[in-house]
Order: structure tokens, then sequence, then C-alpha cells
């Protein structure tokens, strides 16, 4: 049997907002993969850490706050400071489209904001998922 | 019921059960049906047709009654809107306290009636704004305010004792109702003249919004002493606002958002009353706010159903005060409801949304502007939620009579099922050991997390249509015009923060930390002891600081 996938859904920074992530990591989940859900108010430290600890194959990233700039980007650039460039990082939330290719630029593969169907993050992270 | 009126219901029900085997049965054969079942969001059947049959162990005195009256199913208030209409007060906050204090001014030039206050993360979370937890977060989902100087810049030019203001703010809501109070001090308006809301409510927050601070002991004191301190000092400030919003967005359905709310209220009365305050002194300022979300009269019936169970259970806790039983609430439309893909429709959803609280009557009311799905909203969008009020209110007719949805078949009969499930609810929490222990067990969270997935499935099936989601969905992205905020803004308020801990009387601000640090040991009215931190310029993070270390800090157990 293929190895199951393991995702860690994160929540950054003080955004107390989990309904989201909840949802996503239930229907990861429920499609099967490993899923560790950090709970709320983690500095990217902690998702770094975690990351490495739980030998994770993806990040999810969540936040409604908008400060997803900073928080994003610290998390991934710290991600490829502990040589964990093949760990695919997505990110879901309240986040402008104008916002969406900086994101893309800093490592972060893949934004879904409101109204994505929970089966287009499945699929999304099936084919790309990096290893 | 009498003889007469039980023959006429008999005839009622012979002639309802020959129309749906004769008239109703032949229409469906022409036409059949849409779906198999229809269900309201809190997954309530709900049956082709209402009729006098439905409501028919309803008396009216004591289970209706008139507005102003007991159970004050139709209102608090005899008049209603005929007299005044709801307060419109759109919640709002963004950046530095210059930026947030022009949207006051542009909104009230508009027409606005009352002000409500976001405050950012670090600021719900009692940091300032140079703390390194703040990162990121400066000014993103609200203002940032950590010191009295701030609070001086958000009001600045707003007549305190003339406008009332409600403020988003739990974990630390005694600090920052202390700044809004030194604030008026110094300018010469006395306590008893300031009117408005302070949130208050942890509860909600362990549950749903998640932006506590304290563990729920001291966090129950600290409100206690804000119920205490108001009544005595603040008589026009409504000390708490019992939440269901949060509870809703979170994913909750109707029911549950009506249920653990007012589990939530009595709660807090249960906690005030141990202190030994006199229900009678306490109740008149607890205040609650609920969501407005897409199911017309289900929204409805739960406005409804809350006023009628919230004066049957104060009623039963020995409140005699007529104003001790009203339930007055604020509505603020479903932030959740709101879609990102063609966010003009977001209008037309706001505007149902208001009209169903305003058909169920709030006190006030915040509608959502059409861009937050997106981002923070833009001035025009702000504009137009606002105009959406007062359409309603000028414009539609529905101010005209009081509860005009009062007798309907369909709304009486959704009201009391409401209620009853409810009360199912209740008795769940109980055995659970109250909200307290079913909380820490995770009972709510784990029954707002399965409602929110059972949400979004029905949606991702298309059993639930969103129109612009799922259904009737364009190619092209949204172009509407963003909030940009002022970039200078956080430089300029940690120059400001900085500036401050040097100019003031250090040595009076340690002195009243350490009074105040004293006092929390203890069990004194913290309210007076965090005044004087205020007055002196103390900092939201410091003030805040000496109450973590004495009551620690709360760490919830993740539940999906």
């Amino acid at each position: 049997m293929a190895k199951k996938i393991r995702v860690l859904v994160a929540k950054p920074g003080l955004d107390g907002h989990d309904r989201g992530a909840k949802i996503v990591a239930r229907a990861l989940r429920d499609a099967g993969m490993e899923v560790v859900y950090t709970g709320l108010h983690q500095t990217a430290e902690q998702i770094v850490n975690t990351a490495m600890q739980e030998d994770v194959d993806v990040v999810g990233l969540s936040l409604l706050s908008g400060a997803h700039m900073t928080l994003f980007v610290d998390v991934a650039v710290m991600l490829k400071e502990k040589q964990m460039d093949d760990v695919l990082i997505i990110g879901g939330g309240i986040i402008p489209q104008e916002d969406v290719p900086r994101l893309k630029k800093a490592g972060i593969a893949e934004v879904f904001g409101p109204g994505t169907p929970v089966e287009e993050i499945v699929s999304y992270i099936k084919k790309n998922v990096k290893r | 019921m009498d003889i007469a009126e039980k023959d006429i219901m008999e005839q009622i029900r012979q002639r309802h059960i020959e129309w749906e085997h004769q008239l109703y049965a032949k229409a469906i054969k022409e036409n059949p049906e849409r779906k198999t079942k229809f269900k309201n969001l809190s997954e309530i059947d709900i049956k082709n047709v209402y009729t006098p049959e439905d409501t028919s162990d309803l008396e009216y005195l004591n289970d209706i009654g008139f507005p102003g009256e007991f159970p004050f199913l139709r209102g608090v208030h005899p008049n209603l809107y005929r007299g005044r209409l709801w307060t419109m007060r759109q919640f709002a906050g963004f950046g530095s306290a210059e930026e947030t204090n022009k949207r006051y001014h542009y909104l009230l030039g508009h027409g606005e009636t009352g002000l409500s206050v976001a405050f950012d993360y670090p600021t719900l979370y009692g940091y300032d704004t140079d703390h390194k937890l703040a990162r990121g977060e400066f000014g993103k989902c609200g203002v940032a305010i950590s010191s009295l100087v701030d609070m001086e810049l958000l009001f600045h030019g707003i007549p305190l004792d003339k406008i009332t203001t409600s403020m988003t703010i739990n974990g630390p809501a005694a600090i920052i109702w202390a700044m809004y109070i030194a604030n008026a001090e110094n300018q010469g308006i006395s306590k008893e003249k300031i009117g408005g809301t302070i949130q208050n409510d942890i509860l909600k927050e362990y549950i749903a919004q998640k932006s506590y601070i304290f563990p729920p002991e001291p966090s129950m004191r600290l409100i206690v002493d804000t119920f205490e301190y108001g009544f005595k000092n603040v008589p026009k400030w409504n000390t708490i606002s019992i939440s269901g919003y949060h509870i809703r967005e979170a994913g909750s359905t109707a029911v549950q958002e009506l249920a653990f709310t007012l589990g939530d209220g009595v709660e807090y009365v249960k906690a005030a009353m141990k202190r030994g305050l006199s229900i009678d002194d306490f109740a008149p300022r607890l205040s609650f706010f609920f969501n407005a979300h897409n199911d017309f009269f289900e929204e409805i019936a739960k406005y409804r159903a809350a006023r009628r169970i919230w004066a049957k259970e104060m009623k039963a806790l020995g409140a005699k005060k007529t104003r001790s039983l009203w339930l007055r609430f604020h509505t603020q439309t479903a932030g959740c409801s709101l879609t990102a893909q063609q966010p003009e429709m977001n209008i037309v959803r706001v505007t149902l949304q208001a009209l169903a609280a305003v058909l169920g009557g709030t006190q006030s009311l915040h509608t959502n502007s059409m861009d937050e799905a997106l981002a923070l909203p833009s001035e025009k969008a702000v504009r137009i939620a606002l105009r959406t009020q007062q359409i309603i209110a000028e414009e539609s007719g529905v101010t005209s009579t009081v509860d005009p949805l009062g007798g309907s078949y369909y709304v009486e009969w959704l009201t009391e099922k409401m209620e009853e499930e409810t009360y199912k609810y209740f008795d769940r929490v109980e055995r659970l050991g109250g909200v307290i222990p079913a909380i820490e067990k995770g009972f709510f969270q784990r029954e707002i997390a399965d409602s929110a997935y059972r949400y979004q499935k029905e949606i991702d099936t298309s059993q639930r249509v969103i129109v612009g989601v799922n259904r009737y969905q364009l190619d092209e992205q949204p172009s509407i015009p963003i909030l940009k905020m002022d970039e200078k803004g956080e430089e300029r308020q940690i120059r400001r923060l900085q500036k401050l801990r040097t100019e003031r009387d250090n040595s009076k601000v340690q002195s009243y930390l350490q009074q105040l640090r004293k006092a929390a040991e203890g069990d004194e009215n913290l309210m007076p002891f965090i005044l004087n931190c205020i007055h002196s310029y103390a900092t939201l993070g410091e003030t805040c600081q000496v109450l973590r270390d004495v009551f620690g800090e709360y760490k919830e157990q993740a539940i999906y």
C-alpha cells in the first residue's frame, strides 16, 4: 500500500478563525491522509518544528486576519532554511487576489480562497505533493 | 380552548386532511417537489403549509402577549421602531487610531447613529503593538489600541456623552473599558453620562471565537467585577454583550447559536449571584448579540424565541424588575455567508439578513459590506451597507407596526420549535455539569465543528445552493477595489508607544501596577485598580501582563 500523505494544518499568528482549518483538516483525513492540526496561535518557528518532527509532506496554512504576507512568508522562509524545500506549502483564508503572486513567489504553491470546495484541495495535494 | 373553538379546530383538521389528499396530492403529481425534504439551516423539517393546528397549544396572553409585556416574545418595547429606529452601528476598525477615527467621522457623517470598535489581534490578546507575537498583525483585523493615548486619538472629535460605543473586546475587556472611561473623564465627561457596550463574553471565546487570555475562573471574576463596577458607577453601560454571533460564524446552526448563547447568559447571571450581587441590580445591563444568517424565517424565529426563553429564565432566577427580563440585542449579518465570488451579490444577501433582524426586533444592527470575503471594507462598500439599513428603515414600511410576523402560523410554530430544541441543549449541558465543564470537555466545540463540516459538505455536493459559488458561477475574477491601509501606521504607533514609556511618570505607573497585582492576588473588585493604571498611562500590554502573571493563560485542546 502506498504511503499515506502526511499533512500539517497550521494556524499561524493570533488569528482565532479556525472554522476553515478544521473543515479542511477533517476533509483531508476523510480523504485518507494523515493529518496533524496544530491548534491556534502558532509562531512560524513552532509550525516549522512540528513539520519537521511529524515529517510531513504538506503544510497547509490558514489565516483570516490579513497577516498572511508576513506569517505565510515567515513559514516558507524557515522551511527553506531547514532544507525542507520538498514540503508542499499551501495556504487559505481571506487573501486578496493581488497578494497571491507575491505569496507564490515566496514559496506558497497555491492559495485557496473562500468558496473553494474541499475536494479541490484534496486533489491539488494529491497531484502536487513532492515526496 | 372552549367547545366552540374545539369544534372549529376539528373542522380545520378534517379540511387539512382532505386538502392534503386531494388538492395537494394532485398538485405534486403535476409539479413534483424540488426536494424530498425541505429543511432549514438547523435541520428542522419544514412542512408544506402551517395552519392554526400548529399553534393550537399557544395561549395568546401567556405565550405571545403584547410588545413590552411578559414573555416579551413580540419585543421589549411597546412601540419599538414607531418610536425610535434601531441604532445603525457599523463594526469598524483598521490600522492606526487616526485612520479609524477618520472612518468613524465618515460613517457618522453618512447617518450612522452609534459606533462599534473592531480591535486588531494584538489588542484582543492584550499585547502592545511592539510585542513579538504582534508580528504581522498590526491593524489588520481592527484598530491597534495599546494605551490611553491611542484611545484619545480614536475618539478625537466625537462627543462621548452623545454617541454610544460598542467595543468588541473580551479577554482584556476591563482594561479597554477603563481606557474609554478614562478618556471620557479626561474630557470632563463623567462616568454616569457615557453609554455603550463591552462584549466581555469570555465563554463564547472558549467555545468559538478563541481570543481568550486567562482561564475560566479568573475570567469570570473579571466579568463579575465589571458588572458590579458598572451598575454602581457607569449606569448607562452594557457591561456584557452575550454573543451568539461568533458561535454561528464558527459554523453552528441557528438552534445551537440560540441555545449556547442563552446558556452562557444564565451562567453569567449565576456567577454574579454567587458573588452576592442582586440580580435586579446587574441584569438590566446585560445585552445580547446575534447573527443574521440566510434562512429568513428561521432567523426571525430565533430572535423571538430568544426573548421568550430569556424572560422565563430570568424570572425563574428570581428577577423582579421588568428590565431584568428584557433580552435586548445587537445583530450583525453573517460574515460567513458572504462570498468572494461575484461580491456585489453580497449586497442582496445582506439586505435579506438585515430585514430578518429588523423583523425580529433588533435594538442595533451592523450590515456587512460586500467586499468582506476579500478584505476589510472600502469606504464605498461600507456606505452601501449603511444605506441598506437606511432603506429598510425609511422606505420599506416594515417599521410601521411592532412584530409584524407575530401570529403567523409558521413563525409562531418555528419560534416554539426553536425554543424546544434550545431546552434540549440546556439539558445536555446540565448533564455535562454546566457550561464550563462542557467547554472543558469540548462539547460545544465538537457540536459546532460537526455542523460546520456538514454545512460545507452540503455546499460541496450542491445539496445546498450558494449563488455564484456552486451555481450561476462566472469565470471572471472579482474586480472591486480593496481597502489600502497607511503603511506608516505601525511605525508611528510604535514610536508613540516608546515616547509614552519614556515621558510618563514611571514610578507612578509601577506603583499602580504593583497595587493591581496585589489586588488580583486577593479578591477585591479590580476595576478601580485597573483605572488607576490606565489613568497613569500604563499600557494595555503592561496591565494585562500583571494579570497574566497572577491568573495564568488558557490553552485549548484543539478539536476538529
